[in-house]
């Protein structure tokens, strides 16, 4: 390790710094009093702080060609930045939206805040892994907080369950994993994911990728590595729900794309084929499932598969044209379900989480506001322009088309045409006339901003995509 | 290529057999007198108190943990206290900073006061 090493990853210290000063400042501030009533946003700030910090760190890098470092393990390029860009985003809008909940709900800040700000670290790692090794430890570092976090209500029995699960499944994809990653050493000699190019074309290195497959498609929640999704976003309280929602598909897609696209370009026809199997079942088993949900926990957890299998379009189209798309679907997709979920964090129904759809009814009375940015979150989710969901999904969907899968295209549509009914459904409750009396809406300026944010990120990337295009067209450049 | 693994195989088999012939036998033509202090649970000679079946306090969990988590520091530490003199400043700033980890966490107990048994 050098000084070289080490400025390399500058934003992933950033990160880890501010998580270890947010934890000890909490631990001074409230003593023995995880839930303590009294409690200033200082953690949010650090925190926040440390999000800014990683993010000028990444500015004043020059995107220039790459920089390997740690012994070849880790590499810094077009699709890290773009990778890092997406996890920090996600990192900067869960610190922000969270100060009402974790207030009103008195969960320990300092934890929520290093929880978040680690697991961001980890999916920074994945977007840099270069050593299937290093894709290992950044995909524990991602999950490892996302369970404690998926637990982190103490007094709530859904909120223990929701993390036990979460573990416990976890456990078991992660084993998966790491025999997937053996599997692929004992093939091909190397973990090194640039020479795994080179690897013979035997069975054990096929048995080995589906093992990986395994692994990362239960951190995306993949079809058929899903089942965990829907108890462990409904339980879990709804701050971690959106953080995990997004930053789990960022960290997961980020190692499928280091994995297939870049390290397996020769085994494209076999992993394509299995990958659009996948991302063919995905869609169809997630749009279906979200249309019987009356519990938007559970009806967004849902639009999380379809989404995770939208993105997997991308993956097996492979070549430059698919990566790009996936890299700008996956910053549309932090900033669009973070601002649903933004949304429902303001809500309170008698000191409970609103999360029923009819718990919606009359927003647009109370904090028309708020209303209009879940409006046009739902409609990007649903894919309708002029919002940021149509142009990602009209990228992926051409990726398809010039890779000849006109049938994932056609799924991908069809599927998305179904899902217009339940997000739209979503969106005219809360638009309709009528109120949930119940239902109470706490406004905080910090939230605020994070929801401008994250609608501005909807439009922007919608109505002018011009510079987030060139960026990650840039990124993939390198892709045969 | 697995043909290498041959002996192991036997090994296996001829392990396998030998405990299944050993625990046979024992079950067939050796005696069987059982008294209490025989079938008690061995508690290195007193008499067991109840059932080992209890709750247990979840803190004895907590101290468990970070008993191991500085056992396997010391793990760590003797083997970089042997070569500290060739590794030289790099060596003591990498072992010092994971001190340093280690010890946020030590920190953030303490102030949580989860070591105190109230």
């Amino acid at each position: 390790m050098t000084w070289a090493d080490l400025s390399l990853i500058a934003p992933e210290l950033a990160l880890a710094a501010a998580a270890c000063a947010a934890l000890l400042q909490d631990a001074w501030a409230t003593g023995p009093a995880l839930e303590s009533r009294s409690r200033g946003p200082a953690a949010a700030w650090i925190a926040l702080g440390g999000v800014c910090a990683a993010l000028l760190l990444l500015g004043v890098r020059p995107a220039g060609a790459a920089q390997v470092g740690f012994a070849g393990m880790y590499v810094r390029d077009g699709i890290t930045r773009v990778v890092d860009l997406a996890a920090l985003a996600a990192a900067g809008l869960g610190v922000m939206l969270s100060p009402p909940y974790l207030e009103r709900f008195r969960l320990p800040a300092g934890e929520y805040h290093a929880l978040l700000l680690l697991s961001t670290a980890g999916a920074m790692l994945m977007g840099a892994s270069r050593n299937l090794v290093l894709l290992f430890l950044g995909l524990e570092m991602l999950s490892f907080p996302l369970y404690v976090l998926a637990a982190l209500a103490r007094r709530s029995r859904r909120s223990q369950e929701a993390g036990l699960k979460y573990l416990l499944l976890g456990a078991f994809a992660t084993a998966f994993f790491v025999y997937g990653v053996a599997l692929v050493y004992g093939a091909s000699g190397t973990a090194d994911l640039s020479r795994l190019g080179r690897a013979p074309d035997v069975p054990l290195l096929h048995a080995g990728v589906a093992f990986l497959v395994i692994g990362l498609g239960f951190e995306a929640a993949l079809v058929p590595f899903h089942a965990w999704a829907p108890d462990v976003y409904e339980g879990a309280p709804m701050p971690a729900t959106a953080f995990m929602s997004v930053i789990a598909k960022v960290g997961a897609f980020a190692g499928l794309l280091r994995l297939f696209p870049q390290a397996l370009p020769q085994l494209a026809p076999a992993w394509g084929q299995m990958l659009a199997a996948i991302a063919v079942a995905t869609m169809i088993l997630g749009n279906l499932a979200a249309l019987a949900q009356s519990n938007v926990k559970r009806l967004l957890a849902y639009s999380g598969v379809a989404h995770a299998g939208y993105i997997l379009i991308g993956i097996a189209s492979g070549g430059p044209a698919g990566s790009s798309a996936v890299l700008y679907y996956l910053l549309v997709y932090v900033a669009m379900n973070l601002g649903a979920f933004g949304v429902l964090l303001l809500l309170e129904r008698r000191g409970e989480e609103a999360d029923r759809v009819e718990d919606l009814a009359g927003l647009l009375g109370r904090a028309p506001w708020a209303a209009v940015v879940l409006a046009a979150c739902m409609v990007s989710l649903a894919g309708l322009p002029p919002t940021a969901g149509f142009i990602a999904k009209l990228y992926l969907f051409r990726a398809a088309l010039q890779d000849h899968r006109v049938a994932l295209a056609l799924v991908g549509a069809l599927t998305s045409v179904v899902s217009v009914y339940y997000y739209l459904r979503v969106a005219s409750v809360a638009l309709s006339a009528g109120a949930a009396d119940a239902v109470a809406v706490r406004h905080s300026r910090f939230a605020g901003v994070g929801l401008a944010l994250a609608a501005a990120g909807v439009l922007w990337l919608g109505i002018v995509p011009g510079a987030i295009t060139a960026l990650v067209q840039q990124a993939v450049q390198a892709l045969r | 290529m697995l043909s290498g693994y041959a002996p192991v195989l036997v090994h296996l088999v001829l392990a396998v057999l030998l405990a299944a012939a050993v625990l046979g036998l024992h079950m067939l033509v050796g005696g069987r007198r059982p008294t209490v202090e025989k079938v008690l649970p061995y508690e290195s000679g007193v008499w067991p108190i109840g059932s080992a079946r209890e709750r247990v306090p979840v803190r004895y969990y907590l101290v468990a943990m970070l008993f191991i988590l500085f056992d396997v520091e010391i793990v760590f530490v003797y083997p970089w206290a042997v070569l500290v003199r060739e590794l030289g400043a790099r060596g003591i700033g990498e072992m010092f900073t994971f001190l340093a980890l280690l010890a946020i966490g030590y920190l953030y107990l303490l102030k949580r006061r989860a070591l105190e048994w109230e």
